[in-house]
């Protein structure tokens, strides 16, 4: 990808903003359309970006796998864990009106924090889904692809 | 014209236009073609998402379908081929079968409330008690969000677990490093190549090039 | 008629796209192809069931603080969640065929069964030949 110098320009401009949106999107989710699953999905587009125009093994270096492989498992945890905490602080499991002061300040709360964690793990598991692809070296030759 | 004829016109387009794409995904042989045309039925889909009201859908199936699926689908072409073998285009059993499904989904559609209907039973039941709770008690202006978060949490953990079990079934089947070629007892048992005699027609996928 | 045509057009165009991925499914070889005419049908229910939750004159869920008429939002949750389980299963489908092509040497159906054939009676042979 060295000679497509348009590409390279063009995406590093645009990475930083689709992460951005990728935030926006998940913060959002409350007031429009939007929430985890497409944010998740946003912010692994930018890294898929970012490999395919500079190279696998510097994505690799940006969002190494040993990070990936504590970020898929966290947020399936912080959504559970939450639960739990419903069931601690008096309620049932998953049960957000007890979080906080009022029932619908714990709804809030509730709703922003497992949709991090749906993020999170949409996220690590579409980027890590793309390094198995891209990282599995082919035994196609020339003339049989 | 109105609004409401427009819509009719907007629908049955985009329909179309998914219907063509979807014949020209059967007839194309060349699989990035093919992954090319996916992702313009994705769009398609989307779009189509957004006339009926499901913008959150549209959304989803925007970056899903049209992003993510793409690039799978690129990434397993590059470690396979890239061209469908040549393959009698006609099958029989195939077009009855499919022809006797069609008419009893036709024959059963009969039966649907029509296309916009207020009135229709599923918007009935607890629909109206999820818009209201959003609205007074929730507190959340995105309902779709509310009831996926909320009123139905729980299915949202298991849509969660799920893709985290997707995510480490492909960790497992790729992304493992390859035993080495002359590991006997794992990756080339069963190759073609490996049982030397007659069945080397492996090479008909790609000699087209 | 006409009305009969307008309360039910989509659902037959949907119920044709849904016929078009079902035959690219049975009647393709291409492994890959196969797994791409089953997105196709996946994608045409989750149209089926986003139709089934139109509302004539209503508009997205999302709350604005103007009564109006709302789309009906629970199709719309169980479709999001449909996406999004498409794709993961779509994910191992693809990765079965990479270790299928990395196995067998091709993702042509015929081909593959016509190895496994050689495979059985090389195996049988030499199960003959170890008992003789």
């Amino acid at each position: 990808m060295r000679h497509h110098l348009v590409l390279r320009v063009v995406s590093k401009m645009l990475i930083p903003f689709i992460l951005l949106f990728a935030l926006y999107v998940q913060f959002h989710g409350d007031f429009g359309p939007g929430g985890g699953f497409q944010a998740g999905v946003l912010f692994a587009a930018a890294f898929v970006l970012y490999a395919l125009v500079f190279g696998v093994e510097h994505a690799r270096e940006v969002l190494p796998p040993k990070a990936l492989a504590i970020l898929v498992p966290a947020g399936l945890l912080i959504y559970a864990v939450t639960g739990f905490a419903g069931i601690f602080l008096g309620g049932k499991y998953l049960d957000y009106d007890v979080l906080a002061a009022t029932p619908t300040a714990g709804q809030h709360l509730g709703v922003l924090v497992i949709e991090f964690g749906v993020g999170v793990t949409v996220a690590a598991v579409m980027v890590s889904v793309f390094y198995d692809y891209a990282g599995r070296t082919s035994d196609v030759d020339a003339e049989d692809w | 014209m109105s609004g409401d004829d427009m819509i009719i016109w907007v629908n049955f387009s985009l329909l179309t236009m998914l219907c063509l794409s979807a014949v020209a995904i059967l007839l194309v042989r060349h699989l990035f073609a093919v992954a090319a045309l996916t992702g313009a039925f994705s769009l398609l889909a989307a779009g189509l998402f957004v006339a009926m009201d499901a913008v959150d859908v549209a959304f989803t199936e925007a970056a899903v379908g049209a992003g993510i699926s793409t690039v799978l689908l690129l990434g397993t072409l590059a470690l396979t081929s890239r061209r469908e073998k040549a393959a009698p285009i006609f099958s029989p059993t195939a077009l009855v079968v499919v022809l006797m499904t069609g008419a009893a989904l036709i024959y059963a559609t009969s039966d649907m409330p029509a296309f916009g209907d207020p009135n229709a039973p599923g918007h009935a039941h607890v629909v109206p008690t999820y818009i209201e709770g959003s609205e007074n008690d929730l507190v959340i202006p995105n309902i779709v969000t509310s009831v996926l978060a909320s009123y139905r949490g729980y299915d949202t953990l298991g849509e969660v677990a799920v893709i985290f079990t997707a995510g480490i079934g492909v960790m497992f089947l790729l992304g493992l490093r390859r035993e080495d070629e002359d590991d006997e007892g794992t990756v080339r048992r069963g190759t073609a190549r490996r049982s030397g005699d007659g069945s080397d027609d492996r090479d008909g996928g790609g000699d087209e090039a | 008629m006409l009305d009969a045509v307008l309360a039910h057009y989509n659902y037959w165009l949907i119920v044709i796209l849904m016929m078009i991925g079902l035959y690219v499914v049975i009647s393709r070889g291409n492994l890959v192809k196969k797994i791409v005419g089953l997105n196709i049908f996946q994608t045409s229910v989750f149209l089926l069931y986003i139709s089934l939750a139109k509302v004539t004159g209503g508009t997205a869920p999302i709350l604005t603080g103007k009564p109006e008429v709302f789309s009906n939002p629970l199709p719309h949750v169980l479709i999001l969640t449909a996406i999004v389980v498409g794709i993961a299963t779509t994910a191992l489908g693809l990765a079965l065929v990479v270790r299928i092509r990395e196995t067998y040497g091709s993702i042509e159906e015929d081909e593959i069964l016509a190895a496994e054939e050689v495979i059985a009676t090389h195996e049988a042979d030499a199960a003959g030949e170890a008992s003789t």
